[in-house]
């Protein structure tokens, strides 16, 4: 048992005292990073909170939005829906380890030459969403990428941009 | 979120043991749900047992010839496989029906069927709910209740299992492999989601304990003649209203056999054997899929905002059958499906 002080030491005796925080270690963008977090901590809040990378957004934090996309083990998924802790040991990127500002991701590039955001809070999660979409090759056609990009919402409605841009590098050459 | 401490199983077994030792314990996998729940504070465990590092992500031949799909794949894999695509086409629109695609890369096969229900109530701590607290009432009966259930209710609860993955697999036969305190068992897909009784607090038939390892296909031909019909108010991630997996096996024109499964509609996956039978042995023509389809119904209840699934279950079923009748359907054509 901790010897910090708690609320349950303050008078709430109905409160347990959290448990001690723990050690975490997570491969963000290549880089280990250590924190001690409480393992209720979401990826999402360890990204931001944490680990100052706060180009993951909060959108609605209850995995309806999407704006909280990141890639784990190269996969699409929600960072509010699953736990820091239970990333341990997986390869995480984020909107920041996708491209440097001198040289941007080839759907950072299209995002720009689309204008596809107004303004721009989904926009790290589109790309980041349409990064594993790619990855996963499934989406052929507008019809697909439109279907396939539904888990991320555009409160501006730049849906016709967004899926141009994406629909640009899908059908880039491949070097 | 509410404060809990987290551990890893590495062997069932053990996972069924720290369950069963403790009424805190909650076991995770994709975390989809739960956490949704905890944030809520309507799920409150003391303590995270991640089901994640169980050898249980295989997708494999069964013993029979069918397929045995581990309970720790996510959806995505599950759809997505080979296997799958070609011999349960029904399985892999039904799970690409379901959620986005950032979800199903995270959602297991068995987290999908513990998911719980969508009832707003359900979810606001601050209404009365018989599931979330037993004895408090329900706030849906009398209350707002459009995407609540019409068929097998109870004066206690008339919430929906929203799962669109469960109603493929309650067509097609499925079956869980369940480990709990007294070893092993095989449970059939019918006999696992409950209705809600007067506990409607209880979503399924298995002891808090026992954990699912594995999901079952039989080796039977659904191929050729499917559908999953999926009708929702906006075309993508949305929960259905009402979703019907209908599968046939055709000679010429007959139907030899048939499936029905429906979503939306009740607190578990509805299949309606009955209706099954008036289809067995008749033409595949409309008339038949409409006789089947008001035997589906013939029973059903609406409780005001939610009147309109009945003539729409109705006709859901014609459509989905006449779909697979005509064999229209293609695996992983998520994009020609059905909407309306
Ligand atoms: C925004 C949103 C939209 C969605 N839309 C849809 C939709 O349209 N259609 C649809 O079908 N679903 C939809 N879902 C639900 C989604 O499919 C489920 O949340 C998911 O399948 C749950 O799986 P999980 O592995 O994440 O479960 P978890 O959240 O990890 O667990 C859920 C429950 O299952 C228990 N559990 C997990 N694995 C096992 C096991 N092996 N044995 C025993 N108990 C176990 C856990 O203890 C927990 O109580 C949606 C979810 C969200 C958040
Ligand atoms: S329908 Fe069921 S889940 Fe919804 S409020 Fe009533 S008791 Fe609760
Ligand atoms: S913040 Fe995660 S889906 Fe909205
Ligand atoms: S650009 Fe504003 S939400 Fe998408």
């Amino acid at each position: 048992m901790s010897t910090t002080t708690t609320q349950a030491s303050l008078g709430h005796p109905a409160i347990a005292p959290p448990p001690a925080l723990g050690t975490v270690t997570l491969k963000i963008n290549g880089v280990e990073r250590q924190l001690e977090i409480a393992p209720w901590t979401t990826l999402l809040d360890a990204l931001r909170e944490y680990l100052d990378l706060t180009g993951t957004k909060k959108g609605c934090d209850h995995g309806q939005c999407g704006a909280c996309t990141v890639l784990v083990d190269g996969k699409r998924i929600n960072s509010c829906l699953t736990l820091a802790v239970m990333k341990e040991g997986a390869d995480i990127t984020t909107i920041e380890g996708l491209g440097t500002e001198t040289n941007l991701h080839p759907l950072q590039q299209a995002f720009v030459d689309h204008d596809a955001f107004q303004c721009g809070y989904c926009t790290p999660g589109q790309i980041c969403s349409a990064v594993g979409m790619l990855t996963e090759g499934k989406a052929k056609t507008t019809a697909e990428i439109r279907e396939m990009m539904s888990g991320n919402l555009c409160r501006c409605g730049a849906y016709t941009n967004i899926v141009s841009a994406i629909e640009e590098v899908l059908n880039q050459p491949k070097a | 979120m509410n404060s809990f401490t987290y551990t890893r199983a590495t062997a069932v077994e053990a996972a069924v043991r720290e369950k069963a030792a403790d009424d805190g314990v909650k076991f995770i996998a994709g975390g989809t749900n739960l956490l949704d729940l905890i944030k809520e504070n309507v799920e409150r465990p003391t303590r995270l047992v991640d089901l994640n590092h169980l050898p249980l992500t295989a997708i494999e031949a069964a013993p029979d010839g069918g397929l045995r799909l581990g309970a720790l794949a996510t959806n995505a894999d599950t759809a997505w496989h080979e296997q799958v695509q070609k011999r349960y086409p029904l399985l892999n629109q039904a799970i690409l029906a379901g959620a986005s695609p950032q979800l199903r890369n995270m959602a297991t096969n068995g987290g999908n069927l513990f998911q719980r229900t969508r009832c707003y109530y359900f979810y606001d701590t601050a209404t009365p709910c018989n599931k979330r607290e037993p004895g408090s009432g329900c706030s849906a009966i009398g209350g707002y209740n459009r995407i609540h259930a019409i068929l097998g209710t109870s004066d206690s609860c008339i919430a929906t299992h929203p799962s669109d993955m469960c109603i493929a697999l309650a067509a097609l036969n499925a079956t869980l492999q369940v480990t709990g305190k007294n070893g092993e068992r095989t449970v059939k897909f019918e006999d696992f989601h409950r209705l809600p009784g007067n506990q409607p607090e209880l979503d399924n038939t298995l002891a808090p304990d026992e954990v699912v390892t594995a999901i079952d296909l039989p080796n039977e031909d659904f191929s050729r003649h499917f559908s999953y019909l999926k009708l929702r108010d906006r075309q993508s991630y949305a929960f259905a209203l009402v979703s019907v997996a209908a599968a046939l096996q055709l000679d010429g024109n007959t139907i030899k056999d048939a499936r029905l499964a429906l979503g939306g509609v009740a607190h578990k996956p509805w299949r309606d054997q009955q209706a099954e039978d008036l289809l067995k042995g008749q033409p595949a023509t409309e008339e038949t899929f409409r006789r089947a389809a008001a035997a589906v119904v013939e029973n059903a209840q609406g409780y005001g905002h939610n009147t309109f699934k009945i003539e729409l279950a109705k006709r859901a079923i014609v459509r989905a059958l006449k779909q697979a009748a005509e064999g229209t359907q293609h695996a992983a054509d998520i994009f020609t499906n059905s909407n309306p």
